[in-house]
């Protein structure tokens, strides 16, 4: 590839408003943490939040922790501290680093948020294993560390069709929840509460769709590297008013940017579809690769996978557990094929990257052949890079910069 | 101003490579000396070598293109790089007027690349973070069995009964290799088995299609790896003539297509041999 000026990414103006936004949510948390005013329940990314948030809980999402001490790029230096304690470097690199992290007394929320010391102590750790094994594993360590009850929801995992017998298993097991959590908050469960949170999610994750699907424009107004970003308040803030508010300025910039004919990369020349999870640590790195070769890498699963379009206010309970269950990672390859062609297809994509990572085989969808069959039937070529979310001991720059450099060569050379 | 000539430059992990190709891209001179710790030294060398084997100075470059890990260290010749990958293909494209699989086993990588009857790059994959299958087992294990690179081939050669070793890691292998060791088995064999090991590491990293034609210093130096590959995949397998220079003769060609940008394919002699 030719040695040109560095470009950027364009800033997204609405991250001041989501910076302060999640400043508020934190420094919440910590209050509610440290004066005890509110009780503190940690909860899976894809666990019964709306649930904890109808009673009143403070939700602290061990996930968006672990992703915080990736992007800050600590959470190398924390891995080895769980594997020495009998934590294999080859599971979950989001719970190594966490437990890493709370054994050495470490937060990034310390840094960024001057006041706050510690993650916010727990009342009650509450899991949904729809993402993984690794998530109930992580909450038994702290539940055995603290002394908090941790509880869950079991979810069923390759998932064809979403059946009823599917939600009635999930649903009875939220509702299974709920005695223990009421004791632990201490009130009684307001139906009408959790009704208005669950409409609320629902609200959120339509803008969020929304912001998402401005990218099928050409050029594209946001990248996956953004969206990794933006979709904080969707993940932590779910369920609430604030998330709601964030999206509709979010989504106002973006259409703006779409009828200026803006582009998030300048000159877009190809547009990539990226399956897996983000390599946290090198997020700008690879921001500026792909946007250095006028690439955008626009759309994603990962990005996607806070959208949930059963949730229903009328029905708070069953349409949590179908919408946690219609989450991509429980679903079989048959439905994943299915989904990733709908997306390529949407978003105009000339190019995919399935992003291997080690520590993650949930969310690495290039281990049972899914790449070639897509491509096989779409003829759109797509690349196997890889590397890890948070531990970048399993990353080789030199090798992730040659292959997606000769797959954008590729996909040039093809037109 | 001597005749215009055409440099491409390889940058590799372990050597560098330099390719002077003239307007009919006929090669009229090339050099490969080892990378060491000074990428731009070792390029600048090797260019004068190459240039000097063409009979031509550094003001007869009409263009150049590097690649390979260093190709950002030689701004004294070209700031313009492409990948190994693309260059290969672009090599292969020129070799070959048939569908291809190029597998080329590098000092760190192995890439297999595929190209179409178009001479189009159809895939490509690269090793895992991984040395199993590349010059840098084979570094590794000459250094275990204490006996220099350049005699591993003819040693291969006079095995009777190959060693098989399992894994694919290469500290483990180098377990294994020890092991056979203490148990008397003779180093030929041993050799042998490092070789099919190689050759197992990259013919399972893709299936091949259409003809198979095996590039890089591993090859070129152990060209016997060449012939098992033929065995294991059930045709010949091609050995180019130059098999260290295709990435270096690839991105010369691409440094000839920047001031020929019609592409004109003019087929140089093929000079393979088949392996």
């Amino acid at each position: 590839m030719a040695e040109e000026k560095k470009t950027t990414r364009k800033k997204i103006l609405a991250a001041d408003h989501m910076n302060k936004i999640m400043a508020d949510y934190f420094y919440g948390l910590n209050e509610a943490a440290t004066t005890g005013k509110r009780k503190v329940a940690w909860c899976t990314s894809v666990g019964p939040a709306e649930l904890l948030q109808a009673l009143g809980f403070a939700v602290h999402f061990p996930e968006n922790h672990a992703a915080m001490l990736g992007a800050t790029r600590m959470s190398t230096d924390l891995i080895p501290t769980a594997n020495a304690i009998g934590y294999s470097p080859d599971i979950c690199s989001y719970l190594t680093a966490d437990i890493g992290a709370y054994l050495k007394g470490i937060t990034p929320l310390a840094k960024a948020y001057p006041g706050i010391e510690s993650v916010p102590k727990p009342d009650v750790l509450v899991y949904n294993t729809n993402q993984c094994r690794d998530v109930q594993d992580w909450m038994a360590w702290y539940s055995k560390k603290l002394g908090v009850p941790s509880i869950g929801v079991t979810s069923p995992k390759n998932v064809n069709d979403v059946t009823d017998a599917h939600i009635d298993d999930v649903a009875r097991q939220i509702e299974a929840l709920i005695p223990t959590l009421e004791g632990i908050a201490g009130v009684k469960l307001d139906m009408e509460r959790l009704r208005e949170a669950v409409s609320l999610s629902r609200e959120c994750t339509e803008l969020w769709k929304q912001v998402l699907e401005t990218a099928v424009a050409s050029p594209a107004p946001i990248t996956f590297f953004d969206g990794t970003i933006h979709m904080g308040p969707a993940v932590v803030l779910r369920g609430t008013r604030v998330a709601i508010d964030y999206y509709k300025v979010l989504l106002a910039e973006l259409e703006q940017r779409i009828r200026d004919g803006v582009g998030a990369v300048d000159g877009e020349t190809s547009r990539i579809y990226w399956e897996g999870m983000p390599m946290w640590g090198r997020l700008r790195q690879h921001s500026e690769l792909f946007a250095n070769l006028k690439s955008t890498v626009l759309a994603s699963t990962y990005c996607s996978s806070w959208i949930f379009p059963s949730f229903d206010g009328n029905d708070p309970i069953r349409s949590m557990a179908k919408a946690y269950l219609e989450l991509f990672i429980v679903r079989s390859d048959r439905y994943k094929e299915k989904y990733i062609k709908e997306m390529l297809e949407k978003f105009r994509i000339d190019g995919i990257i399935y992003h291997d990572a080690k520590t993650c085989p949930y969310n690495s969808n290039s281990r049972y052949g899914l790449p070639g069959r897509v491509e096989a039937e779409t003829g759109i070529p797509s690349l196997v890079i890889s590397g890890d979310l948070n531990d970048l001991r399993c990353v080789s720059d030199e090798q992730t910069k040659t292959n997606v450099e000769a797959f954008i060569e590729q996909i040039a050379e093809g037109r | 101003m001597s005749t215009p000539v055409f440099v491409g430059l390889d940058i590799g992990s372990s050597r560098t490579k330099v390719a002077v190709i003239d307007a009919d891209r006929k090669v009229l001179g090339h050099a490969v000396r080892k990378s060491g710790t000074d990428f731009s030294a070792t390029a600048a060398a090797c260019l004068d070598e190459s240039m000097e084997m063409a009979g031509s100075r550094r003001d007869g470059i009409a263009s150049a293109i590097s690649t390979g890990y260093g190709r950002a260290n030689v701004a004294f010749v070209t700031t313009q790089s492409k990948t190994e990958i693309g260059c290969l293909s672009r090599w292969g494209r020129e070799r070959f007027h048939e569908a291809i699989t190029i597998i080329d086993i590098g000092g760190q990588d192995n890439k297999v690349i595929k190209l179409d009857q178009d001479g189009r790059r159809a895939s490509f994959k690269m090793n895992r973070k991984c040395a199993a299958g590349t010059g840098a087992f084979l570094e590794e294990m000459s250094l275990r069995l204490d006996i220099p690179l350049e005699a591993m081939d003819a040693l291969a050669r006079q095995s009777l009964e190959m060693v098989k070793l399992g894994s694919y890691c290469t500290v483990f292998s180098a377990t294994e290799v020890l092991e056979n060791i203490r148990h008397g088995k003779k180093v030929t064999d041993i050799v042998k088995g490092l070789f099919y090991s190689v050759v197992k590491r990259v013919l399972e990293m893709d299936s091949p299609a259409g003809r198979v034609v095996m590039t890089g210093g591993v090859v070129a130096h152990n060209p016997y790896i060449v012939e098992m590959a033929g065995e294991m995949v059930g045709q010949p397998v091609v050995l180019p003539e130059f098999p260290q220079l295709a990435g270096a003769i690839g991105a010369a060609l691409y440094a000839l297509d920047e001031t020929d940008p019609i592409g004109i394919r003019n087929n140089i002699p093929a000079g393979e041999t088949d392996g």
